[in-house]
């Protein structure tokens, strides 16, 4: 069913590069994170921004849309109350539409279910060469749901690209690896996940910010898509206690008696990464 | 629920197991009946050095023959699972091939996973996982509802690696099915880089310096600390304005963007031009002069104090722990 869609995106693609970029819009990281207290969940009440990961995918597919000289760049986007600030910063770079999935039945979704949500809008939105999403989320960093996609899609995918090219219907990605980097390679359409870096974000101009108001943004819901078993009761998982961290410093500030270092390498001792 | 049948996602350097792979077997047997490593490639030189660490059996799919692991090797695990043998939980590393695999195996098994974690245990609420968030500030404790596998990754260093004393364990085969498309991903080339470190942008801890060194030369400080934690050197525009340092060590609006795990600013004031770069790290070390430093605002551990006497004492003592 799903590699269906796939041979029928290869048949539906009129030669332009058609890209959808995933875009997570979170909560200002520039304010302190707090968690419901009734839930448990990260508070995403208020206004939302675009992921910063994100603006590297945005700005990928703007250049290889460019380099192929025709075709579009669209993003789609899961996010709660409607809110599509973020996703407007998207547009003002030069996306020219988005898909916004909002459904309070979606509030408590795990990765696989916010895969899946994706996963169906984005087979509502035609023909696809490429999906772009960042390597992981600012805010949650679970960082499975791209390759999630591509597997609900039966799609290829390449993660952790640091360098991608696009020739005809082939993808050539330098994939981050603990060595260094891996040259991989396959067909389009296809999924990846960039790193921070991989490109240099544009700002939004002034004319593409006011442009980004009348872009066209269509919304779902869960239901609309048919993913059933969304949210608290879908998820394959259930917060049951939040905890201070043991030996915890955090937010400490203590003049240096002689001894402060000894205090760093506790700190660092403590994260495990020393 | 009891962890009867655990599986760990085990990866090797040549013919030896990671210590991440040794880590995770060493938590697994503490928790689990009986431990079974998945390897994906070859494992007959690591089939006894797993076992020494607990394993009991061996699954190994053989030459992945540049196919992507993230397809190949969860698709393998799904065969085997189909094929009787079903494991209440499969530990993964989080890093490049773990996370792929487990997102590739949660779509096909349809399961939740629970990534960066740093502690497993079981409860009267099932198996928990455990991870920090808000900088490490909290630990949540998240418990998977349902039924197993369940995919559950652990950040380096979470365990300790200890030998079990174990005989070697059986290598069974575990073939990679025929994946479509999806697995039409074909690696071309591995490149090996000179591990001169990580790049600023993807190093998990970071060591930033700012005019409070005081001088060009007093930036050794921060390369040398930044080598000995295996992370990347970074700067303030400030200092690279000055030309102490090239622009591409620049952390800040108008350089690079970095979130590592462990952010140390030494002699950096926190302009918010350079806020922005650095805020999204998931802990922040600082270490100024100034109390009033708007850099101890976004600091999980603020140290007021000079630097040329903080850094030194620092770099001896990670020195004498060798």
């Amino acid at each position: 069913m799903v590699s269906g869609w796939v041979k029928a995106l290869r048949i539906g693609n009129n030669g332009g590069m058609n890209i959808v970029v995933c875009v997570k819009q979170i909560p200002d990281p520039a304010t302190p994170g707090a968690l419901d207290s009734a839930t448990n969940a990260l508070k995403r009440d208020g206004k939302l921004i675009l992921d910063e990961s994100d603006g590297y995918g945005v700005e990928m597919a703007l250049q290889l849309v460019t380099t192929a000289g025709s075709g579009e760049v669209s993003v789609v986007s899961m996010a709660p109350n409607g809110e599509m600030s973020g996703m407007r910063t998207a547009l003002a770079m030069g996306a020219v539409k988005g898909v916004l999935v909002s459904d309070p039945a979606l509030a408590g979704s795990d990765a696989l279910t916010t895969a899946k949500v994706l996963a169906a809008a984005i087979q509502k939105m035609g023909p696809v060469d490429l999906i772009i999403g960042a390597t992981e989320s600012s805010d949650g960093y679970t960082g499975t749901v791209p390759e999630q996609i591509a597997e609900l899609l039966g799609m290829p995918s390449i993660t952790f690209a640091k360098k991608v090219e696009v020739s005809g219907t082939t993808l050539k990605v330098d994939r981050q690896s603990e060595a260094g980097y891996d040259e991989v390679e396959c067909q389009l359409p296809a999924l990846i996940s960039v790193t921070a870096g991989v490109v240099e974000p544009r700002y939004p101009s002034f004319k593409g910010i006011m442009a980004a108001k009348s872009k066209p943004v269509e919304t779902f819901t869960a239901s609309d898509l048919g993913v059933t078993a969304t949210g608290w009761a879908g998820a394959g998982q259930k917060i049951v206690s939040v905890t201070q961290a043991e030996a915890r410093q955090a937010g400490e500030v203590v003049e240096d008696d002689g001894t402060a270092f000894e205090k760093i390498v506790t700190y660092l001792e403590n994260l495990k990464v020393i | 629920m009891t962890i009867n049948n655990i599986w760990v996602f085990a990866q090797a350097n040549g013919d030896v197991p990671t210590t991440g792979t040794l880590e995770l077997l060493a938590k697994a047997r503490s928790i689990g009946a009986s431990v079974t490593a998945f390897v994906g490639g070859d494992a007959t030189a690591i089939a006894g050095a797993l076992g020494e660490h607990g394993a009991t059996k061996v699954y190994a799919t053989g030459d992945l023959a540049g196919k992507l692991s993230g397809p190949a090797v969860s698709g393998a695990m799904k065969a085997v699972i189909d094929g009787g043998d079903m494991p209440n939980v499969i530990m993964f590393p989080q890093n490049y091939e773990g996370r792929d695999i487990m997102s590739r195996l949660s779509v096909k098994l349809d399961r939740t996973v629970l990534t960066n974690n740093t502690d497993i245990a079981e409860s009267a609420d099932g198996v928990i996982a455990t991870t920090p968030i808000f900088g490490g500030n909290s630990l949540v404790a998240t418990a998977f509802t349902g039924s197993g596998p369940h995919l559950v990754s652990f950040r380096p260093k979470s365990f300790v690696a200890e030998s079990a004393g174990g005989a070697a364990a059986p290598v069974v085969a575990a073939p990679i099915p025929d994946l479509g498309i999806a697995g039409s991903a074909k690696v071309l080339a591995v490149h090996v880089e000179a591990s001169s470190g990580p790049k600023l942008d993807e190093a998990a801890i970071v060591v930033s310096g700012g005019r409070g060194l005081g001088e060009a030369g007093k930036y050794t400080l921060v390369e040398e600390l930044a080598t000995l934690l295996k992370g990347a050197p970074g700067a303030s525009r400030a200092i690279v304005d000055a030309g102490w340092v090239p622009y591409s060590y620049q952390v800040g609006q108008t350089g690079k963007v970095v979130k590592p795990t462990v952010y140390i600013a030494a002699g950096i004031s926190g302009a918010t031009q350079h806020m922005v770069g650095m805020k999204g790290s998931k802990n922040i070390i600082a270490i100024n002069k100034d109390k009033e430093a708007p850099i101890f605002g976004v600091a999980d551990l603020g140290i007021v104090g000079d630097v040329h006497k903080v850094l030194p004492q620092l770099i001896e003592l990670l020195k004498s722990r060798g």
